[in-house]
């Protein structure tokens, strides 16, 4: 005695159909609010992606390795050996896309109007490149060739501060591991544009050798920067290369490197979730509300079911089943609503009338909404799981009613 | 028109439970709304308080260019009698007069750059918050000469202590070569690394004798008596006979520009939340009131049949919304109201985003802002919500044909 699933699945359906415009205007709240939760989750995911993306650049690198002392003490005292023997081994195996060695010392420019404090990166252009570490617009001038080029890269906002100009030379002054001043006039070969105007201030590029001459540290280097170019499976590979370098230098992830940025995944994540539930429960509202009036109009009906000998759990399931299919009928259609809303925001949201404020967050003036299957996927379980749960309590009572009292009602 | 309000009340209740369901939404989105609105600007002004108050202060006085440029000749001149001057005006809390230089810091054993700032010690404390967070030694007091008070992190990597010297160089006002000596009386821990990291302050007349200026400096830093008095101060200031015609009146929306946008940029991922509330809420009332006048099709066709007016009908289903909405907006406001006067005394703590709060400058805690505004706002949004989504049950009873609606089974 029990009814074929199919022919349950039937009634359910037919039945959302009996008041198509109810059924229509509810349809049209669930596809919405879908649409927001999965809009507004791929807004964020490309905010934090940009976030995580431009600290990484400018770290740089996923991994990095310093001389034990270097980050509490960031002097040029704590430098290390370039990397050898095994530990070079494993920075040229995969999975790792890039490494760099860089000299990075505080520093003080001057130029005959002006000094200002910067950090001074001693680097090798053709091995950053692999980590694109190196400013991407070169605004004037040109880039560095070679680690052992004795011009200086500037940012386009230090140029001005300085009152300095292409060609033009400054001296750079920074300590020896003797803390003796260490001080060399350079010539300015390139000008770049920072994704942020902070970097453009501080940074000042200069190849490697000629600043490890700078300071006398012969081949000595401050950090290692490794990248394999996806930074959310560091893990996999980080312990390795932890092994081979051993305990004399400190093998740390992006996310002990920069706290604030390793944070926003996990924040990032739970506004999602929240922003999902809330948006949810706003619309759990009317959907119990929708099916107690369905029930409602249907009490008569049902109490005939139940006396021509229909199990409370076959009427439970059909209500259950009609709340499931208007569940899944918006779902899709807030879906797709929502991918084709993305998809022509490919290109960019131009935010440049806030670009000062993202910065303080670490943003540059173009957001990149990124859809990822697994928001479509969060939204929808929450959609389908909390909405089941509302559903309970009505079908629940639906299928309790006391057929003699459901018939005579008028 | 008396009647009509209590047949619409009376219709309110012909189903307890769908307008039971349909208010709990609006007290649901009510409360959020009140929740996160006066939850935002309670931490905007915290956002705005904390960072201004940590070094910028409201409002600044500088040379026209100096805030774009900061060279060292872009200077105040007379800068303690301005600050002297500012400081008896009306709608003036405070001020006090800074310069400053890059510098390079050397101690024994390490060279630093630094941001060297020359204050009035007298008078620095009542602007910027620094000096009350010292952690060792004491801060700088009038008539102290070689003396440097520097950020906690700036200390350990100079590895420095109280009482230990430090020597700086840089270039003075004149580009000529700056150097001098100063003993650590004082070690001040922010708990803002950026800052602790970078910053340094002098007394301003030694400053001025060590960089060559004279008695000029870079800035007169002015608190107003609160934020939303800022503008008042400004031109208050601005209205003054300048010195000289190269000094501009900043105020910290100008001085920190990034401030203002970040709380635009955040103000508009809230409104994109809180319009999709309002929109799904307006959906459940268009729900519920549809349905409500689509069951009384007959009732209607009978009543029109007896001469009503589909206008009359029209309004008696208005009301029945606006005492729907009315009901929502009351128990919202209420339920709201409480929460957010609660957190506004208890304070409310984001789990997780310690670093992020960090950035701006803001405690542990947020301390929701209640307000006229923080309370009325949302429910109000609703509230128009709500009525515009009867518009359309409404509307159409103005199609209702008595016969053809009274034979509606």
């Amino acid at each position: 005695m029990s009814l074929p699933l199919a022919a349950l699945g039937t009634l359910a359906w037919r039945n959302l159909w009996r008041n198509h415009r109810r059924t229509l205007i509810m349809l049209a709240a669930i596809a919405i609010g879908v649409w927001a939760m999965i809009f507004m989750a791929a807004l964020m995911r490309g905010m934090t992606d940009q976030m995580v993306r431009n600290g990484l650049q400018t770290l740089p690198g996923e991994l990095q390795l310093h001389q034990r002392d270097y980050r509490r003490d960031p002097s040029v005292v704590n430098s290390m050996e370039p990397p050898a023997g095994e530990l070079l081994q494993v920075l040229q195996s995969a999975p790792v896309a890039g490494w760099a060695g860089r000299v990075r010392v505080p520093a003080v420019i001057s130029s005959e109007r002006g000094s200002r404090s910067v950090t001074l990166l001693g680097i090798d252009p053709e091995a950053e490149q692999a980590l694109g570490s190196l400013p991407e617009d070169l605004f004037e001038g040109r880039g560095l060739e070679g680690k052992g080029d004795r011009g200086l890269v500037i940012g386009a906002s230090l140029a001005r501060r300085l009152e300095t100009a292409l060609g033009k030379r400054v001296v750079i002054m920074s300590q020896d591991p003797d803390n003796n001043v260490a001080e060399r006039g350079a010539r300015v070969v390139g000008i770049y544009r920072g994704r942020l105007q902070g970097d453009e201030d501080r940074f000042v590029y200069a190849g490697r050798a000629a600043v490890q001459e700078l300071l006398g540290i012969g081949q000595q280097i401050s950090e290692i920067a490794v990248s394999g170019n996806d930074y959310r499976r560091v893990d996999e590979w980080y312990p390795r290369i932890a092994a081979a370098a051993g305990s004399g230098l400190e093998t740390l992830t992006w996310t002990e490197l920069d706290p604030f940025l390793g944070s926003m995944l996990a924040v990032q994540d739970g506004f999602t979730l929240v922003f999902m539930v809330v948006v949810f429960l706003a619309l759990s509202f009317g959907l119990v509300n929708t099916l107690v009036m369905a029930i409602f109009e249907r009490v008569r009906e049902i109490g005939l079911m139940q006396a021509l000998g229909m199990r409370p759990g076959l009427i439970l399931g059909q209500i259950m089943l009609e709340s499931l299919f208007l569940l899944c009928l918006g779902l899709v259609a807030g879906n797709l609503l929502a991918v084709l809303t993305i998809a022509p925001l490919a290109s960019g949201i131009d935010i440049s009338s806030v670009a000062q404020g993202m910065e303080m967050m670490g943003m540059s003036a173009t957001l990149y909404p990124a859809l990822h299957v697994q928001d479509m996927l969060m939204s929808t379980a929450v959609v389908i799981i909390l909405g089941l749960l509302a559903s309970l309590a009505p079908a629940w009572r639906a299928s309790r009613l006391d057929p003699v009292a459901a018939l005579t009602r008028d | 028109m008396n009647v009509t309000w209590v047949l619409a009340w009376r219709n309110l209740w012909r189903h307890r439970r769908r307008t039971w369901l349909t208010v709990a939404a609006m007290v649901f989105s009510n409360i959020l709304l009140i929740f996160l609105v006066s939850l935002q600007l309670g931490s905007y002004q915290m956002m705005i308080d904390g960072s201004l108050a940590a070094f910028t202060g409201h409002i600044q006085i500088q040379h026209r260019d100096y805030h774009e440029q900061q060279h060292m000749y872009q200077d105040v001149p007379a800068v303690v009698d301005l600050a002297t001057r500012v400081r008896a005006l009306p709608g003036v809390e405070a001020a006090s007069a800074r310069a400053e230089a890059f510098a390079l810091a050397s101690s024994a054993e390490r060279s630093f750059g630094i941001l060297l700032t020359g204050v009035q010690p007298r008078f620095e404390p009542a602007v910027s918050t620094f000096p009350g967070k010292l952690r060792e030694g004491r801060y700088l007091r009038d008539g102290d000469e070689q003396a440097i008070v520097i950020g906690a992190v700036l200390a350990q990597n100079l590895k420095v202590a109280v009482g230990d010297e430090l020597t700086f160089l840089g270039s003075g006002r004149d580009g000529s070569f700056a150097a001098g000596v100063a003993t650590v009386i004082g070690i001040i821990d922010s708990g803002l690394e950026e800052v602790d990291r970078s910053m340094a302050q002098v007394p301003l007349g030694w400053f001025q004798q060590v960089f060559a200026m004279g008695d000029a400096g870079h800035a007169v830093v002015v608190r107003a008596p609160s934020v939303d008095q800022v503008q008042a101060t400004a031109s208050a200031l601005r209205s003054q006979p300048a010195p000289t015609g190269e000094l501009v009146v900043l105020d910290w929306e100008t001085l920190v520009p990034g401030l203002r946008q970040a709380i635009q940029s955040d103000m508009t991922s809230a409104w994109f939340t809180y319009g999709v509330l309002v929109v799904l809420v307006a959906f459940g009332v268009l729900n519920t009131q549809l349905m409500s006048v689509l069951e009384r099709t007959r009732e209607f066709g009978v009543m029109l049949a007896l001469g009503m007016s589909p206008g009359r009908l029209a309004r008696l289903v208005g009301i029945e919304t606006l005492l729907l909405a009315g009901l929502g907006l009351g128990l919202g406001l209420v339920g709201g109201g409480l929460l957010s006067w609660y957190l506004s005394v208890a304070g409310f703590i984001y789990p997780g985003v310690e670093e992020m709060m960090e950035r701006f400058m803001l405690g542990g805690r947020i301390y929701p802002e209640v307000s006229a505004v923080s309370m009325l706002i949302g429910p109000a949004a609703v509230f128009v919500g709500a009525m515009l989504a009867a518009l359309y049950p409404a509307l159409r009873l103005f199609r209702l044909r008595p016969v053809a609606a009274m034979q509606v089974a």
